[in-house]
């Protein structure tokens, strides 16, 4: 959906024209009350769920949670996915042209922050008529969006769904980030963010990012118990190899996730993506005080958190669910003993799914109960 | 959940909530499957959250429709400001703490009174039990002792001297059979206490 009236943005700069990539699955109501808003994390996009008929391998990336029949259920619901802005699937983005000046973006693409990104998806709620959603949910950097839609759009939302998130990056997470991005803008073929002119990808770069990210997003006992010190040729010699090329499984692994990224992820979204996770941090106009910045809340909130999940660990989510309480907002908290790391909430697990059936159960009785005379 | 069902399914709690005012802002420490807290949001108006650490109990917390919040209740506390709630109640579940003493101290710290409950042992078939020789297995208290969450004994009288002991004042107490109140030897006669407790007025 193409927007023409310009967006100004938390930096100052402004976006004149873009264009917002959705995907809706199941039905709007008539009074246009049923309609769930899912925010996407770093990597994935509007293609929550199911596949698409000349591509039945691409499935979408929430597609065990958002489905007819599923936690999110689409033949209750009128789900959206929406790709955000800067993101490298369809929205306006890096790779897109500058009307200004008829050549891509590249560095010149504002950075931009997860309140301009609900502030966008706002504008696309209005197009579609939407003034209040049954749900905004997320998880990691989308469970963010949805806090900010509590925060920034207090009555446009009944309900918050905020999964292995956090109300801040710590100085450990802003460094893993740091990084991630040093591996891109150090990579020769990145050209100061205008590779696409040059023909070229930093796909080193890229690469090593990913790598160095996907560590954050497994489990230690995770990746002890899939890899453990296996080496690659264990069928074989069984035995290192004495050079620098792949000796360990957890190597090999690492490498192939990073190459595959590189192919179809852009850096530069990459760069502005982790930027914005850096930035969040609802509580800092209001002195460090999160119960402060919760209190223009509204919605009912289910927040989720995993037990392994060492990026954005359990006590993150607790300082939601503490600031939530101090404001008296109804919350129900979930804390999923799972092994997988913060990769968690997006696999399945029967503990994990039954609370969120259980909580959307709960979204769509309410709003039967408000449609009963 | 109206009065009636719950006056079916758990007398006690039933009764229990005749204790718990109009309108109040409720915490439910080891809230179970939500059914107390839900029978008091819709029954009396109240408001609040229940606390409970099973994951099949914060589900069925979670489809009751209640605020649950998944929480190890021997880490505290320290999610709840001070006062923070009219009434905080613990029924049956303090037998199960390993630190009593700091849970029921940070109980009154967030509430203005509170509701405690738990299996009397003094309870008469329990006394003749261990008259026999062997620990009580009852309604009250269905475990074998080697595989009980049970890790406290508690009888009415143990229980008022720690309340006093912990700075609370006992607003009353009483003995709960079948869900119906004891009067004549409680401690005997009652298979489940039932406290009503406030911090203690500090002297002017």
């Amino acid at each position: 959906m193409q927007f023409a009236e310009p967006l100004l943005l938390q930096s100052g700069a402004q976006l004149a024209d873009y264009t917002l990539m959705y995907e809706t699955y199941g039905t709007l109501n008539a009074d246009k009350s049923n309609a769930v808003l899912i925010c996407h994390a770093l990597n994935a996009s509007h293609h929550v769920a199911g596949s698409y008929a000349d591509a039945p391998k691409n499935l979408g990336w929430w597609d065990n949670m958002v489905g007819p029949g599923k936690p999110v259920d689409t033949d209750r619901f009128f789900v959206i996915g929406v790709n955000n802005l800067g993101s490298c699937f369809g929205s306006t983005g890096p790779m897109h042209t500058n009307p200004a000046t008829g050549k891509p973006y590249g560095a010149a693409f504002p950075l931009l922050t997860v309140e301009d990104w609900v502030g966008a998806q706002a504008r696309l709620a209005d197009r579609l008529g939407i003034d209040c959603f049954a749900a905004v949910m997320g998880g990691s950097l989308g469970g963010m969006q949805a806090l900010s839609w509590a925060i920034r759009f207090p009555e446009r939302l009944r309900h918050c769904i905020v999964i292995a998130s956090t109300p801040k990056l710590s100085a450990q997470n802003i460094a893993f980030n740091d990084v991630a991005r040093q591996a891109i803008l150090t990579d020769p073929d990145y050209h100061g963010g205008d590779f696409y002119e040059h023909g070229v990808v930093p796909k080193n770069g890229l690469k090593v990012a990913r790598m160095v990210g996907h560590i954050t997003y497994l489990s230690n006992d995770d990746m002890a118990e899939k890899f453990g010190r296996k080496l690659r040729n264990a069928a074989e010699t069984n035995d290192y190899k004495f050079d620098f090329g792949i000796d360990f499984e957890i190597e090999s692994y690492l490498r192939y996730q990073g190459d595959k990224f590189s192919e179809y992820f852009d850096a530069n979204t990459y760069l502005l993506i982790t930027k914005a996770l850096d930035y969040f941090d609802p509580a800092r106009e209001h002195g460090g005080d999160l119960t402060k910045a919760l209190a223009t809340t509204r919605a009912q909130f289910l927040v989720a958190s995993f037990s392994t999940d060492w990026r954005f660990s359990p006590e993150r989510s607790r300082e939601i669910v503490e600031a939530l309480i101090s404001n008296r907002r109804q919350v129900t908290y979930a804390e999923i003993d799972a092994p997988h790391g913060h990769d968690a909430f997006l696999l399945e697990d029967a503990r994990y799914m039954g609370v969120v059936r259980a909580y959307y159960d709960r979204i769509w009785e309410q709003g039967l109960a408000k449609e009963a005379p | 959940m109206n009065f009636e069902d719950l006056a079916t399914l758990r007398p006690d709690l039933a009764f229990i909530a005749h204790w718990v005012g109009d309108g109040a802002h409720v915490l439910d420490v080891g809230c179970g499957d939500g059914a107390m807290m839900r029978y008091l949001e819709k029954g009396k108006r109240c408001t609040g959250y229940g606390i409970e650490i099973a994951d099949d109990k914060v589900l069925e917390s979670t489809r009751r429709g209640i605020n649950v919040i998944q929480h190890d209740m021997e880490a505290g506390l320290g999610l709840f400001g001070d006062n923070s709630f009219d009434t905080v109640l613990c029924l049956s579940s303090l037998q199960m703490m390993q630190h009593v003493e700091a849970l029921l101290r940070d109980i009154v710290r967030v509430g203005s009174e509170a509701i405690v409950s738990f299996p009397n042992f003094a309870y008469w078939p329990h006394r003749v039990a261990l008259l026999k020789g062997r620990m009580p297995v009852s309604r009250s208290l269905p475990y074998q002792w080697y595989d009980t969450p049970n890790v406290r004994c508690a009888t009415i009288v143990d229980f008022k001297e720690l309340a006093e002991e912990c700075g609370l004042e006992v607003i009353e107490y009483v003995a709960l059979a079948e869900g119906k109140p004891v009067t004549f030897l409680p401690n005997l006669r009652g298979s489940l206490a039932v406290f009503r407790l406030r911090k203690k007025a500090k002297r002017a």
